[in-house]
């Protein structure tokens, strides 16, 4: 028996011919946040419909606890808190209403309603929004309602889709907290694109393109690729760039606009000193230094990107073997 | 679950003055035809010397009131079910409840039932309202009965039926003009086949099937179509919630 609280076989859907998902296959574990990165029209959303099992997959399974979510949808659903991109709210009854309805629907019992409905609240910052109807709130509130009613029934799996569009920065910074805090003891998925935010709250990335997946793995793996081999150097009396590769250890040279140089240097070496030295003889007047690192975006793009360039071979390839 | 679902439903009927404004209205209208029956009672009575002429008058008011509510309610319901399953379409909120561990049985059951405890307000109200005639009249309280059952049976397979026009459409407003024109020509349907009244057809109409109750009689027939209506819309909307699930 494993402890994976999530566990998706070649999950499969196809719309129309189209392979919206295709073969995504991935497991979680307790106590770990997965994050899903991808363009617009990936299939980020249509994969956590059929993990909540609101999309039948035309493929594929999906076990929530070790449960099917196909087989068993009600025990399996009973874990599970979603809050789609859409938020499912009633606009016409109060917050403290709507988070009543979901404790009920979600199987909370009834002398522990009060006390979840209240905890939701704390949790996500809407104590003294109880009374106020939900259509009257700020899109940042309803955003907490719809996140409170994901949590509010205490799911071993919290999937969250785009959790943090339409927030002001303060309040992403709590809701990111609130995920990491949740991940402590619960399972939960969010997607979105922004970048940063995957570094920050999750352990465990996924990106996925056009329906596939084309990266899997835990996050320090992701921030390695980033950082690079170069350094950004800015100086006011920039010389050639000969003289600059005569430091040891630099490969290659970029001169950028504004006095600024960006250094490649070979594998190991640590150049870092060597240019200082260099500087203070020569008089380049050196005023900064750093490592220049490949931004996410960057590492992301290449990811997304490499994929396209090989279909395209593979494309240009097969045409070559017909003709 | 079924219960919780109908709660919410009800609660969102109560949430929106649509439904207070709805309630009042129609007890309105029942209350001024409930006592135009009285005063119209004691002006035919007066008149109609035989006694072969004369009915009582629960069933004269009865009548009067019952027989106006089972045609008022085929506005009423189309304009309280459209909203059911199309407006939650239109509001992306139905992730909220295929999300939650119920089935779609017991979401549609319970959306249903909200529907029908909301009218069976109604339906009781009227019965209340006629058993105060006892204060001055000995009255057939079987006779209500009979009526009372009939009207909620047939509310409610309005409902089913308005339930399941919600469910193909998300516009609300083309929900309640198509229930409307469905319910109206199975209401009327009768009408048509007057002539020939062992026609297939003309047993399939609402109002053939709400005569018995009317006269104060309970047709297990009667119930059985009633309640083969509702289960057969149900079901269809059942299903087509499924497809959503399933072609998304």
């Amino acid at each position: 028996m494993n402890n994976f609280t999530v566990e998706a076989t070649e999950l499969t859907r196809i719309y129309g011919g189209r392979e919206a998902v295709s073969n995504v296959s991935f497991n979680l574990s307790k106590g770990e946040v997965l994050g899903f990165l991808g363009p617009n029209g990936a299939g980020k959303s249509t994969t956590m419909k059929m993990l909540t099992g609101n999309l039948a997959p035309s493929n594929g399974s999906v076990k929530i606890c070790g449960i099917d979510m196909i087989e068993n949808p009600k025990e399996a659903k009973a874990l599970i808190g979603y809050l789609p991109e859409m938020r499912p709210l009633y606009k016409e009854l109060t917050v403290d209403e709507y988070l009543t309805v979901a404790a009920r629907l979600h199987r909370v019992s009834s002398g522990h309603i009060k006390k979840a409905v209240e905890l939701a609240k704390e949790r996500c910052g809407l104590g003294h929004m109880s009374k106020r109807l939900i259509e009257n709130l700020s899109n940042g509130y309803q955003q907490r309602v719809g996140i409170a009613q994901a949590l509010i029934h205490k799911p071993m799996v919290v999937i969250l889709d785009e959790p943090t569009v339409g927030l002001d920065p303060i309040q992403i910074r709590d809701i990111r907290a609130l995920i990491r805090e949740v991940g402590g003891d619960h399972s939960v998925i969010i997607s979105t694109h922004i970048l940063p935010e995957v570094e920050m709250v999750c352990d465990h990335v996924q990106i996925i393109d056009k329906g596939k997946l084309v990266f899997n793995g835990s996050i320090d793996v992701l921030k390695r690729q980033r950082v690079g081999n170069k350094l950004l150097i800015g100086l006011n009396n920039t010389p050639n760039a000969d003289e600059l590769l005569k430091i040891s250890g630099i490969t290659d040279v970029e001169i950028l606009p504004a006095g600024f140089v960006r250094l490649t240097f070979a594998g190991d070496a640590a150049p870092a000193e060597a240019i200082v030295l260099a500087s203070v003889k020569n008089k380049w007047g050196l005023h900064q230094i750093a490592p220049d690192q490949t931004s996410l975006e960057d590492v992301f793009v290449q990811l997304t990107y490499q994929e396209q360039a090989v279909s395209q071979e593979q494309a240009i390839n097969q045409e070559q073997a017909v003709s | 679950m079924i219960i919780n679902v109908a709660r919410k439903e009800l609660k969102s009927m109560f949430a929106s003055p649509m439904g207070w404004v709805i309630l009042s209205l129609l007890m309105f209208a029942f209350g001024t035809q409930y006592l135009n029956g009285v005063n119209d009672y004691f002006a035919v009575m007066s008149g109609a010397m035989r006694p072969a002429e004369r009915t009582g008058v629960t069933q004269f008011v009865g009548q009067n009131v019952y027989g106006f509510a089972s045609f008022i309610v085929l506005f009423a319901v189309p304009l309280l079910s459209m909203r059911l399953i199309s407006e939650e379409r239109r509001n992306q909120t139905l992730p909220f409840l295929f999300s939650a561990p119920i089935s779609l049985t017991e979401i549609v059951v319970g959306k249903f039932l909200g529907l029908v405890a909301f009218l069976g307000i109604l339906v009781l109200f009227i019965a209340i309202m006629l058993s105060t005639l006892n204060i001055w009249a000995d009255i057939d309280f079987g006779f209500i009965v009979a009526n009372s059952i009939g009207l909620l049976l047939m509310v409610a397979s309005f409902s089913a039926l308005g339930v399941y026009f919600s469910s193909l459409t998300q516009q609300p407003v083309v929900a309640a003009i198509l229930t409307f024109v469905a319910l109206f020509a199975l209401m009327f349907l009768d009408r048509f086949f007057a002539g020939d009244p062992s026609n297939t057809l003309a047993n399939l109409s609402l109002t053939h099937h709400f005569q018995s109750f009317s006269g104060g009689l309970i047709d297990t027939g009667d119930i059985t179509y009633f309640v083969l209506f509702i289960v057969t819309f149900l079901t269809l909307t059942v299903r087509r919630l499924d497809a959503d699930r399933l072609r998304g």
